[in-house]
């Protein structure tokens, strides 16, 4: 192995990483939180791609010149909101009979993804839609020798770092995060104490399907986006959740790093269908050794 | 007589729907063929989701693996080299292939393999006890994986187009409709034979047990039993019943491809245990048969509205109506009972 290959295998599992932390943020909080499995995540993230694709369609309509960065920095918010937003609907009128129904909520949010994605096929058609990428992303920052780094895998991690920094900065550092975090330790607790959970609990899964959304708007800077394109991240999202353990930022972002590091490396060693499978033979032996995931909240509860 | 009659009510229902269905057009007798293997695959899952509380998203793997050893088998016994093998070069069928000629040892394997993988997966799963829906998540990884690998290895399982072309089986045609007919009432009398099997067993103490581990699996290890050893075993019987059911899948519908192993129908058997009625056996027979059927159907006259069908079936039966049908039922026979006792308490009122 070249130190090129090295270099630019890092940068791609660094990349894949970062959008795994942002879908396994949404999946592990919920999940900590309201004991909720949601599947439809692959549709928040379809959605987030989607969105950049409308966004770009619409102002090209108005002005010419689509492939410029702002175009694409203006889609982030737009996908976070309506992803968000579809989220807080899909909570208000579904999630929230399905607390602590991990089972009912996987098979429930798994039939929602079913149909978010025979609208997608209604709507945009079947077939797969490109997005142009910002120009200012083609290109690549040079490093050494003819090593460089892809502008979109520069952008996609920096994203996922201020995403990540947003989060723990509103977890830990103001007090409708703190009060979050109440609630995932102790519910009955909180709701004695005056926290509003069920407004709470809206509110975090909305978040969560919004920053899944964001991950959709990095996976468009990559490839081509289509109606099952966040099926392929689903299993991924979930094997970061259950390695890292649940409910424990460390443990995303430690989750995502073995994962989305891995992949990559043991996908050129090998085959990419063999190195999935190493990846997957490799976390089961991890939870061997952890079974509660890396990162665990501590807990006294026996089950 | 009467108790009789009331206990086997499911197998007497399916012996006269099979005699039903065997004089029915070919095209029928293939399809509910389908559905019965169907059907044998609810059984296996209502078992251990059902009974045990293990809820598997990779059972497609297990059911998969006993298709592939029958594909196998049918497309190796004439002796010519498959066509997937030619294109990538292949001389003579690999060595470890070729004992998928014999029936005698491919059709064994198609049961015994996906048992030995349920085993090599469980154990250090259960033994690191991993439960609840971090083991379904694993499992629905498993099932990916799978179909990766399959897709992959296209010079020994043909890609991802799968096998097809199958021209035999012990020397009758498969295409003939008498054939259909044998396979059918085959599929008829395996799935009869699974639910009486599976009934006695589980009204033996394992049955309790079992159903104890779904309940309270920590008391169950306090009493001293040794669970993981329960669930082991259960999970793979399971497999070993998808991979009956795989062997018994291929030869009706003449394909198989690396689509049976994904996530999507791995989940969609989970639903038809959720609509039947997850923990009762009767439930999932009739619950494969139903949302197969329902299928079928929708596919004919709306196909882009399958989809919506199905995710309306998830949530419907997550929400509205968590017992599926037999849930239904059964709330319709406490209603009878309640409007009994009010009726019985008038009466008594009425009499003073």
């Amino acid at each position: 192995m070249t130190l090129d290959t090295f270099l630019s295998l890092t940068t791609n599992g660094l990349s894949v990483s970062s959008i795994l932390l942002l879908v396994g943020l949404g999946l592990s909080v919920t999940f900590g939180i309201m004991g909720v499995i949601n599947f439809a995540i692959g549709g928040f993230i379809m959605i987030g791609g989607y969105m950049v694709y409308v966004v770009q369609g619409i102002i090209f309509a108005h002005y010419a010149g689509n492939d410029s960065f702002a175009i694409f920095l203006l889609a982030l918010p737009f996908a976070f909101f309506a992803a968000g937003f579809i989220g807080f609907i899909l909570e208000k009128s579904l999630i929230r009979f399905l607390y602590a129904k991990p089972y009912e909520s996987m098979l429930a949010t798994w039939g929602v993804s079913l149909i978010f994605q025979q609208l997608a096929r209604n709507v945009f058609g079947s077939n797969n839609v490109v997005v142009n990428t910002p120009v200012m992303l083609s290109g690549g920052l040079h490093v050494i020798g003819g090593f460089q780094i892809p502008y979109n895998r520069l952008f996609i991690l920096s994203l996922s770092i201020v995403a990540i920094v947003g989060v723990y900065c509103y977890l830990y550092r103001t007090n409708s995060g703190r009060k979050i975090r109440a609630v995932m330790q102790n519910r009955n607790m909180s709701a004695c104490l005056g926290i509003p959970t069920g407004r709470i609990d809206s509110f975090t899964f909305a978040f969560g399907s919004g920053l899944a959304g964001i991950a959709g708007c990095a996976l468009s800077l990559l490839g081509p986006i289509g109606p099952s394109m966040g099926e392929h991240y689903i299993v991924d999202a979930f094997m970061v959740v259950v390695l890292g353990g649940v409910g424990s930022l460390a443990g995303t972002i430690g989750g995502s790093l073995v994962i989305g590091m891995l992949s990559p490396y043991l996908e050129f060693i090998t085959t990419s269908s063999m190195g999935r499978a190493l990846v997957f033979i490799f976390v089961i032996i991890l939870l061997q050794w952890k079974p509660e995931g890396l990162f665990v909240l501590r807990n006294r509860a026996l089950d | 007589m009467e108790n009789f009659i009331r206990k086997n009510l499911i197998v007497i229902f399916l012996v006269i729907l099979a005699s039903v269905v065997l004089f029915l057009p070919i095209y029928y007798v293939n399809l509910f063929g389908k559905y019965f293997v169907f059907a044998i695959i609810a059984v296996g899952i209502d078992i251990i989701w059902g009974y045990t509380g293990i809820l598997s998203l990779g059972q497609g793997v297990f059911f998969s693996l006993g298709a592939y050893c029958m594909a196998m088998y049918l497309k190796l016994q004439t002796g010519a080299l498959p066509d997937f093998m030619v294109w990538s070069g292949f001389k003579s069928v690999p060595y470890f292939l070729s004992l998928f000629a014999n029936a005698w040892f491919a059709i064994p394997m198609a049961i015994i393999l996906p048992m030995l993988l349920a085993v090599i997966i469980s154990v250090p799963i259960f033994r690191s006890n991993i439960k609840g829906v971090y083991f379904s998540i694993l499992t629905e990884a498993l099932a990916l994986v799978f179909s990766l690998v399959f897709i992959a290895q296209q010079s020994y399982t043909g890609g991802s187009s799968g096998i097809t072309d199958f021209q035999s089986l012990f020397g009758y045609s498969l295409g003939s409709s008498d054939t259909i007919r044998g396979l059918f009432l085959i599929t008829a009398a395996v799935l009869i034979g699974i639910y009486l099997l599976i009934e006695w067993m589980l009204s033996s103490q394992l049955g309790k047990i079992l159903v104890a581990i779904r309940d309270g699996e920590n008391r169950l290890k306090f009493l001293g039993y040794d669970t993981i050893r329960y669930k082991v075993f259960i999970f793979t019987l399971s497999a070993g019943i998808m991979g009956l059911a795989g062997a018994l899948f291929v030869p009706q519908i003449g394909i198989v491809s690396p689509a049976t192993f994904g996530i999507f129908f791995s989940i969609e058997m989970v639903i038809w245990v959720a609509v039947g009625g997850r923990g009762t056996l009767i439930g999932a027979i009739i619950g494969a048969i139903v949302v197969s059927g329902i299928k079928t159907f929708s596919s004919g006259i709306f196909p882009e509205g399958w989809l919506y069908i199905l995710g309306g079936l998830f949530i419907l039966v997550t929400i509205v109506f968590p017992g599926g049908i037999m849930g239904i039922w059964k709330r319709y026979k406490v209603f009878e009972q309640v409007n009994l006792d009010k009726k019985f308490l008038k009466d008594l009122n009425e009499e003073k």
